[in-house]
This record gives structure tokens, C-alpha cells and sequence, in this order.
């Protein structure tokens, strides 16, 4: 479980975040939904310790992220920002490694390279591990970083859009792999997403935020209501029964 | 006799993958070629260094008198391993830890410091002064001044609240045009004997460094470039940036501040013994990217020291023995080895 106890964080006296209290459950997908600059993304961050929060604390099953030591909260949690540059050539598998070094230090012994396997496999990267990260598609991409937070091994894996920049069918993809990491794996994923119709989809809990402050959190069934999304991203939204579940039409 | 079976694995990888793919190398053939690029390197160094020790050399090979001569020039030769050891790693290290490839420590103001410790020493002691202030005393003060700048910069810049590495290098950037502009002033309120003296002292000379310096310019090249090899696989991540390296476990800004001094020691030990060589840590270090074909630091250090022993020991052969002017092989370094850059550039297509 994260537990979020009076998180706040100021940008300036008239954009700030908090103060924020939220019990995230452990296991199944959690997605922060809500309009830009709801604060979604520096909650997530600030729950994978990228930023220190200005008041409050933050704990993850049980370590308070401000007194655990780093080290060994990256056993326990891993984050993916949204944007990823890195000046070093690496190819899919030395990418996926390097998510081993909480465990490895850097060495990587065997134990280690079964688990870049299956993070590789997992993530259907197999055929691509030999090539470097600037031969692959952004999808393709995408979902290398991902097999490297996986690679991780941690319980809790918060991701700042993972779909950003991703066509229809790789979003799917993507989706549908972190489906999996939840329901095979037990891992608990955290997610911020633009889109409310694939996390009514996806996720078993969405959490809205507006304005840096909670204001929803619930199962999808419960939080897809015209009333709730047309206040929550200030549009008029009215949700109807789909094929495969709850939409939300907005346009 | 019980038979013992092996026991369930306990994943579901197929044996027959390569595992070996994760590391340094992504292929085999990466790897081979790297060792070869090792030997050629440090073949082509022993050559250069006995053809800088020996060709020229008046005496028999072989006779007490030819070693004396070989001798006396062996200086040179550890001078020069010195300042590319300094060089190469303190900017691939300084690269990776920002996060940038086309910067060098010399643009935080390392050598504007440099330049301005000298122009002052001229101008406020005068030649006089200045001859007086020689030796050992003067360089470890120079290491001093040198290394005790970065480190408040470092620590001012990268403390504060809103403190990050761009802000950093910017910061850096304006202070080293700002020393340079106040050298660039006192410099031209000097006597022409005072500029001419202090003249010779900003060249990038490898004949201009004393023997005495080497005792404690020596250990301290190798305790700051051995403890950045040690610390490699912590740099592999480092150069992933702050995001990746939090995320993995490490105190980004910890890190940040151990290699920072590091550079900070080596840059000083390199300046403060033949002064500026701005080109070469950038040459060097872009050469060994390519050469090593690896993102480890265990093997980029290795190769980018051998690659800059020999660009810099060919530089020194060929100034010494074919131009006959030893004193400026920054000169050449700038010519040969910026068209090399160039060249590796424009094949490649990009850095």
C-alpha cells in the first residue's frame, strides 16, 4: 500500500500541490487521471522520491521514502519519468540490465541475466534485445524503458505516462502488458494517463485529481459518471455503456 | 544410489539464450574489437615512446650515454602520460556526470581560473615576484586555488533549492568568461617584459613542466583517476541522468559532488603543470566513444587514456623531431587532432 499523508508541494503561492491524502492499494493498476496540471505527475514523482515533497510524508508498504535508505528503496519501488533522453548507446538488453543494479551493483551475474530474459520476453522484445535504442521505434521504445523498470523486481511500479507518444495499437499493447505485470506478476502499478476510456478499461482504481487536490477515488464503474468527469476535467462528458465497459464520449 | 535430478528451473528461460549480452559488450565481435583497438593503442604507445626516447639520440643504442639522454627525455614521456590521464578521464568522467558529450571541464572556468591566477601573480607581484614564487610551493598553491573554485561552485550550484547541472554549467560558463576578461584587462596594463613572461607561462608546453612538480603531481593523478575507474559501474548509471540514477538506488547528488571534486583534482593537476589544453579532453574522449564501442566505463577510461598517450606522444614526436618546435603541442594537438575529430564526425554522422 502508498500511503500519501499531507503531501503538499509549492511551484509558487498560486500552483501548488496539496495537501494530499491517498491510500493507494496494494496490487491490481491504479490510474491518476484529471486535466493538466491537476498535479498528477508530481504526485507520482514525488512518490518514487524524484522530488522531495515540501510537507508530508509518503510511505510505501510500510518505509517512509524521506528515512529509507535510497538503496534499499529501489527493491521496493521503481518509477519511469515521462521523458527519456540518454546520451549513452545502449542496446535493449544493456537497457534492461541496468534496471538489475539495485540487485547486481553493476555485476551482473546469472541470476540477474534470467531476469532481463524475462523481463525482455515479457515485454515481446526478444527479436529486438541486440538493437540499440536509437534503431527502435518510440513504441518500441516505450516499452524497453518499461521491461527495464520491471526488470526491477520491485513491488510498486509508478509510471508518468507510459502511453504518451504511443499510437492506438501499441497503447493496447502497452495496456495490456501492464494488465499482465498486475495479474501475473502481483506487482501494483501506478499510472498516470491521459486517456479516461483506457483507464475505465484498464484499471482497477482511478484516482481524479484537479487543481492539486483529490477529488475522486474509486473503481471505474464509479468514477464514470457524467456528473463526476464533466466536474473533474471541466467539459461537458457523459459516459455510456460500451461493448467492453463504461466510455466516456467528449467530444 | 539415489540419482540426483536436477531440480525444476526456476524460470521458464530457454537454456539456449545468450546470456552474455547484458554487459559491457552487446556482441561478441564488440568485444574483440575493443581488445583489438586496446592493443593496437598501446602498441602504437610503446612505439611512439621508445621513438621519442631514442630517435635523435646522438649516442650508440645501448651505451651508459644513450641512456642518460633517454633518460632526461623520459620526463617528458611521464609528463605526458600524466596530463592525458588528467585529461581523458577527467572529461569523460565530467561528461558522463552532466549528462553531455560536447562539453569539457575547461568550459567551467578551469582554465579562465588558471589564466587569471597567473595574470594576477604577474601583475601584482611583477617579474621579479613572480620568479621568486617558483616550485613546489607555487603549484600545490595553484592545485589549491584550483581545486577549492570548483568545489565551491560545485557545492553553491548543485546545493541550492533550485540547484541543477544546467544552471551549473551556465554559471560556470559566465564566470570563466568574466575571470577571462579580467585576465584580458591586468593584461593589458602590463609592461611588454611582464606580458612576455607571462606569455610563456599560459602556452600548453610539455617541455615547460618541472621534474620537481611530478612527486606530487603523480599520486594525485593516479589516486583521482583510479578512485572514477573504481567508481565505473557507478558512472554507468550516473550518465543515465538524475531520474534513472534515484530510481536505481544512488544519491544522484552525492555522486555528482564525488566526481566533480575528482575532475576538479585531476583539470588541476594537468593545468597547473602545463597549463591549458583545452582541445585535448574533448578530442580524446570522443575518439574513445568511438573506439570503444561500449558504454562501460571500465573500458572507455583504459581506451580514451591509451588513445590520448598516443595523440599526444605523436604530436610531441613529430613537433620535437620534424618541426623542431617543442614548445606549443597544442598547436598541432588542435590541428591533427581536430581534423581527426572531424573526420570521425562527419563519417559517423553525429557524436
Amino acid at each position: 500500500m502508498i500511503e500519501i499523508n499531507g503531501v503538499c508541494k509549492n511551484y509558487s503561492s498560486s500552483a501548488r500541490i496539496g495537501p494530499v491524502n491517498l491510500q493507494i492499494p496494494k496490487g491490481g493498476i491504479t490510474a491518476l487521471v484529471g486535466p493538466n496540471g491537476a498535479g498528477k505527475s508530481t504526485l507520482l514523482t514525488m512518490a518514487g522520491r524524484l522530488l522531495d515533497p515540501d510537507a508530508g510524508t509518503l510511505t510505501i508498504s510500510g518505509h517512509d521514502i524521506s528515512r529509507t535508505r535510497s538503496k534499499d528503496l529501489a527493491k521496493i519501488v521503481s518509477i519511469l519519468r515521462q521523458e527519456n533522453h540518454f546520451v549513452t548507446r545502449l542496446t535493449v538488453r544493456q537497457l534492461v540490465g541496468l534496471g538489475r543494479f539495485p540487485h547486481s551493483g553493476g555485476r551482473i551475474n546469472r541470476v540477474d541475466e534470467e531476469a532481463i530474459t524475462r523481463a525482455i520476453d515479457f515485454f515481446k522484445l526478444t527479436e529486438l534485445e541486440g538493437r540499440y535504442l536509437d534503431q527502435l521505434s518510440g513504441g518500441q521504445r516505450q516499452r524497453a524503458y518499461v521491461a527495464m523498470v520491471l526488470c526491477q523486481e520491485t513491488d510498486y511500479i509508478l509510471l508518468d505516462e507510459p502511453l504518451n507518444n504511443l499510437d492506438m495499437k501499441h497503447s493496447v499493447q502497452m495496456m495490456k502488458h501492464l494488465r499482465k505485470v498486475a495479474d501475473e506478476l502481483g506487482r501494483t502499478v501506478v499510472i498516470v494517463l491521459h486517456d479516461i476510456n483506457f483507464a475505465a478499461h484498464y484499471a482497477d482504481w482511478i484516482c481524479a485529481m484537479k487543481d492539486g487536490q483529490i477529488v475522486e477515488f474509486g473503481t471505474p464503474e464509479q468514477i464514470l459518471v457524467d456528473e463526476t468527469l464533466s466536474r473533474i476535467f471541466d467539459t461537458p462528458v457523459s459516459c455510456m455503456r460500451g461493448p467492453k465497459g463504461p466510455i466516456a464520449v467528449y467530444y | 544410489m539415489l540419482e540426483v535430478q536436477p531440480g525444476p528451473a526456476i524460470t521458464d528461460v530457454p537454456v539456449n539464450r545468450q546470456h552474455t549480452a547484458s554487459g559491457a559488450f552487446a556482441t561478441d565481435r564488440d568485444r574483440h574489437r575493443c581488445w583489438i583497438v586496446v592493443g593496437a593503442l598501446v602498441a602504437l604507445g610503446l612505439a611512439l615512446a621508445f621513438g621519442l626516447l631514442a630517435w635523435g639520440n646522438p649516442l650508440p643504442f645501448g651505451s651508459p650515454g644513450f641512456w642518460r639522454i633517454a633518460q632526461m627525455r623520459a620526463t617528458s614521456l611521464i609528463v605526458i602520460a600524466i596530463v592525458v590521464t588528467c585529461q581523458a578521464v577527467a572529461t569523460i568522467a565530467f561528461q558522463s556526470a552532466t549528462n553531455n558529450r560536447i562539453i569539457t571541464p575547461s568550459i567551467m572556468g578551469f582554465e579562465a581560473l588558471y589564466i587569471a591566477t597567473q595574470t594576477a601573480a604577474v601583475f601584482f607581484l611583477g617579474v621579479t615576484g613572480v620568479v621568486v614564487l617558483k616550485g613546489v610551493p607555487q603549484f600545490a598553491l595553484q592545485l589549491l586555488i584550483m581545486v577549492l573554485f570548483a568545489m565551491l561552485l560545485y557545492g553553491w550550484l548543485l546545493s541550492g533549492k533550485y540547484g541543477n547541472l544546467q544552471v551549473m554549467l551556465l554559471v560556470g560558463i559566465v564566470l570563466g568568461g568574466g575571470l577571462g576578461s579580467v585576465s584580458g584587462f591586468m593584461q593589458r596594463l602590463l609592461t611588454p617584459s611582464e606580458f612576455d613572461v607571462l606569455t610563456a607561462r599560459l602556452f600548453g608546453s610539455i617541455s615547460k613542466a618541472e621534474v620537481e612538480y611530478l612527486p606530487l603531481a603523480l599520486p594525485l593523478c593516479i589516486a583521482a583517476a583510479g578512485l572514477l575507474w573504481v567508481r565505473s559501474r557507478r558512472l554507468n548509471v550516473v550518465a543515465m541522468g538524475r531520474d534513472v540514477t534515484t530510481n536505481l538506488g544512488l544519491n544522484h547528488r552525492r555522486e555528482i559532488m564525488i566526481v566533480l571534486f575528482l575532475v576538479s583534482v585531476l583539470m588541476a593537476v594537468s593545468t597547473a603543470l602545463i597549463g591549458p589544453m583545452t582541445f585535448l579532453g574533448f578530442l580524446v574522449a570522443t575518439l574513445a566513444y568511438q573506439f570503444a564501442g561500449t558504454h562501460d566505463h571500465r573500458f572507455i577510461f583504459p581506451v580514451a587514456v591509451l588513445t590520448g598517450f598516443v595523440t599526444l606522444t605523436g604530436a610531441y614526436f613529430v613537433l620535437k623531431n620534424i618541426f623542431y618546435a617543442q614548445g606549443a603541442v597544442s598547436i598541432i594537438i588542435e590541428a591533427i587532432g581536430g581534423a581527426t575529430f572531424l573526420v570521425v564526425l562527419l563519417r559517423k554522422g553525429k557524436l
